[in-house]
């Protein structure tokens, strides 16, 4: 209720008295200035309670968070689709044709914590059960011991974990692992290596390439930008199955200690296949030999590693130096009446060959003397720098670690002597890989191949050219005669035109000298020889075979008809048709029923 | 007409704020279900590349030689050898089968002769 600022009764008493009305009305004026006063007061102060709340929480909210935000653990924030997980580790290896040589498998792997055990003795006991190879006494030591943490098996088949699980330890714990397999069991197994693992953890392992292209290729194979991208190989998956069955029942029936073959396309120098036997399984790598020889072990390669005096096989590139400089052409005639003396050395022929052989046929009956006669023509000189062009003087560019390791045995001092025996193929010692990379030059117009394990798209573009095609020519035409008329006459395969040079060599005893039976029998050849397209070389260890009631070793004998065997059954994998016209009547027999 | 204002105001505001709060959880559910997609992903790859490895483990060489060995009554399959190829002049033209009473038949040599060898009742019913 309003009160008036002159109340008439107050008026009416105050004039009544004969006071001033004017004082009630200053009185009533203040009362009033008061009661405003006070209600600008209150606002004012209610607002400003109101203003410190909003701060007080603000701050409070400020304060809040940063407080969270110095807490907790940083995190990016999720604003995107995150990038989808790299589906394997470490990229497949495939064949030329994709089939797969190498992958992944999820596996598990085994590892104990003994803290956590409940019952030590009968985890032990059950594990030893599960896992025959395990050792039951110093599990159960290693469990009741001080240790904290160790890895009991690196690789677990799904079977057993679940075994491992009903035991229902828990103290036995499981890490996922991804492990390497390689499907396809022994075949190309010193090709592909293997693989083990690297740095260990609870919930990974890195996986790393230990020997072969798993090896040479680390780091591309792991290499996250290449996203899962396999690398292929040149090798042919299936003859290279074809040629490891058929070089075993070359070992067999031979009685060899070992074996080695490879195939290589003449052009691109690519390896289709390369095996070497005895060999391994790479998913179970067995350790390195720590005593005796290397060569003896299953993990040596013999047609990348084994370096060998590769005997006859050597001459026709004595014959194409010859050629090349014009010395001599294929009709012209060689002295080869022997023994050949040169200071006290003599050198002899296999059998006596006359008076004189022409070039063709001292290639063709394989006379030392000729050839060492061809070498003196034309000089140390110039058969050093041809072998140095075909790769006789480092070890093979293969992109195996293996292959670049292995060094050709040269002779210290390269006196007249070395040049005659070196021209067959005595005083010098390479691996069948070198072999075959230089064959592929005598065959393929004069060019240098550099070998390869990877698929190429084609020829090597600017190939250095070491003879020329003519002489090429002229040496697979003479390749070819040693075939149809000489030492390799099993190595005829109808309708695919072998040419190639047989070669025995003693093999040489560790302290010096040759041992009597052993040899290295080797058989390199091209075919087609019309239009070489294929290298093939074919090296036994110690082989002995009994024919026409005799012990024969030589290369004719052994290698030559496991090579004819080699030839006839991968090259129609391959897609080499025969050809008819050299064939002659070539029967045709109906496949199948 | 401020008041108006004023309202439109805490309209836009509330509805801003409710646009918001709706997209926020619409995104976090979206990345969830990326997520969980991108694990099943993962789970179907680990689950290819070890069907993968077993078709390749199944399809080794030695295995299919075994296999094509043991039956070898069914399959009759050899080794691709060179003389399984030829040139198809090689290949003689398929003779045709004459049996001894078409000749003695005049009926069987006419036009409707081999449908005639066939079915005879049906030509003469």
């Amino acid at each position: 209720m309003r009160t008036p600022l002159r109340p008439l009764a107050r008026v009416l008493d105050a004039r009544e008295k004969g006071e001033n009305p004017d004082v009630i009305e200053a009185e009533e004026r203040a009362i009033r200035n008061v009661k405003v006063q006070m209600r600008m007061r209150r606002r004012a102060e209610s607002r400003l309670l109101v203003l410190g709340i909003f701060f007080f929480a603000s701050f409070m909210v400020v304060g809040a968070r940063m407080a969270s935000l110095a807490a907790s653990v940083p995190t990016e924030p999720v604003s995107t689709a995150s990038i989808p997980q790299i589906a394997n580790q470490r990229a497949d290896i495939i064949d030329r044709n994709g089939e797969i040589l190498a992958t992944n498998l999820a596996t598990t792997a085994l590892y104990a914590q003994p803290p956590l055990m409940v019952d030590p003795k009968a985890a032990a006991e059950g594990l030893a059960q599960i896992f025959p190879d395990l050792d039951l006494a110093k599990l159960s030591e290693d469990f009741s011991g001080k240790r904290k943490f160790l890895w009991i098996k690196k690789k677990i088949s799904p079977e057993q974990q679940q075994l491992v699980h009903d035991l229902g330890e828990p103290g036995l714990l499981f890490g996922p692992r991804e492990m390497r397999l390689y499907p396809n069991g022994k075949l190309a197994a010193h090709i592909l290596g293997g693989a083990s693992f690297g740095k260990e953890g609870v919930n990974a392992a890195e996986v790393i390439g230990i020997a072969g292209v798993e090896r040479y290729f680390d780091e591309t194979l792991r290499d996250p930008a290449r996203d899962g991208e396999p690398l292929q190989l040149s090798i042919d998956m299936t003859a290279q199955s074809a040629m490891r069955d058929v070089l075993a029942g070359g070992v067999k029936l031979m009685s060899a200690k070992g074996a080695g073959a490879i195939l290589m396309d003449i052009h691109t120098g690519e390896i289709l296949s390369m095996a070497s036997l005895p060999d391994f399984d790479p998913n179970n790598r067995p350790r390195v030999l720590t005593e005796g020889d290397q060569s003896d072990s299953p993990l040596f390669n013999r047609a990348s590693q084994g370096v060998y005096e590769l005997g006859s096989t050597f001459k026709i590139f004595q014959a194409g130096i010859n050629l090349e400089k014009g010395l001599v052409n294929e009709n012209t005639m060689i002295d080869t009446k022997g023994p050949l003396k040169w200071g006290k050395f003599k050198i002899r022929d296999f059998h006596d060959y006359g008076k004189q052989l022409s070039v063709t046929d001292v290639i063709v009956k394989s006379s030392n003397i000729g050839t060492a006669r061809m070498a003196l023509a034309a000089g140390a000189g110039a058969q050093q720098e041809m072998l140095e062009k075909l790769g006789f003087f480092d070890a093979v560019p293969l992109e195996l670690n293996e292959a670049r390791q292995t060094r050709p045995l040269l002779p210290k001092r390269w006196s007249d002597i070395s040049t005659m025996t070196i021209s067959y193929g005595h005083g010098i010692a390479a691996t069948p890989l070198h072999l075959a990379t230089a064959y592929a030059t005598m065959g393929n117009g004069g060019y240098k191949v550099k070998p390869t394990i990877i698929k190429q798209k084609g020829v090597q573009p600017d190939r250095e050219q070491v003879i020329s095609e003519r002489t090429s020519q002229k040496l697979v035409k003479m390749l070819r005669a040693v075939v149809t008329r000489g030492t390799a006459s099993f190595g005829e395969v109808k309708g695919y035109e072998v040419a190639g040079k047989t070669g025995s060599a003693d093999k040489p005893k560790p302290g010096g000298g040759y041992y009597d039976k052993k040899v290295i029998s080797t058989f390199a050849s091209v075919f087609p020889a019309s239009n070489p397209k294929y290298v093939l070389v074919v090296t036994l260890d110690e082989p002995s075979i009994v024919a026409h009631g005799e012990e024969r070793r030589t290369a004719g004998w052994t290698a030559v008809p496991v090579s004819a065997e080699i030839v006839s059954r991968l090259m129609p994998i391959l897609g080499l048709r025969p050809n008819v016209a050299s064939a002659g009547n070539l029967q045709y027999t109906a496949a199948g029923n | 007409m401020k008041t108006f204002l004023y309202m439109m105001c805490c309209a836009i505001v509330i509805s801003g704020a409710y646009w918001a709060y709706k997209e926020n959880y619409r995104t976090q559910a979206s990345l969830r279900r990326v997520s969980d997609l991108q694990q099943q992903i993962a789970a179907e790859r680990e689950s290819i590349s070890v069907l993968k490895a077993e078709w390749a483990y199944l399809n080794r060489p030695d295995r299919l030689r075994e296999l094509v060995d043991l039956n070898y009554d069914a399959l009759g399959l050899l080794p691709l050898m060179p003389d399984h190829f030829a040139e198809v002049e090689l290949v003689a033209y398929p003779q045709v089968q004459i049996e001894a009473n078409e000749l003695v038949d005049p009926v069987s040599t006419s036009n409707s002769g081999s449908d005639a060898r066939r079915s005879p009742d049906k030509e003469f019913p």
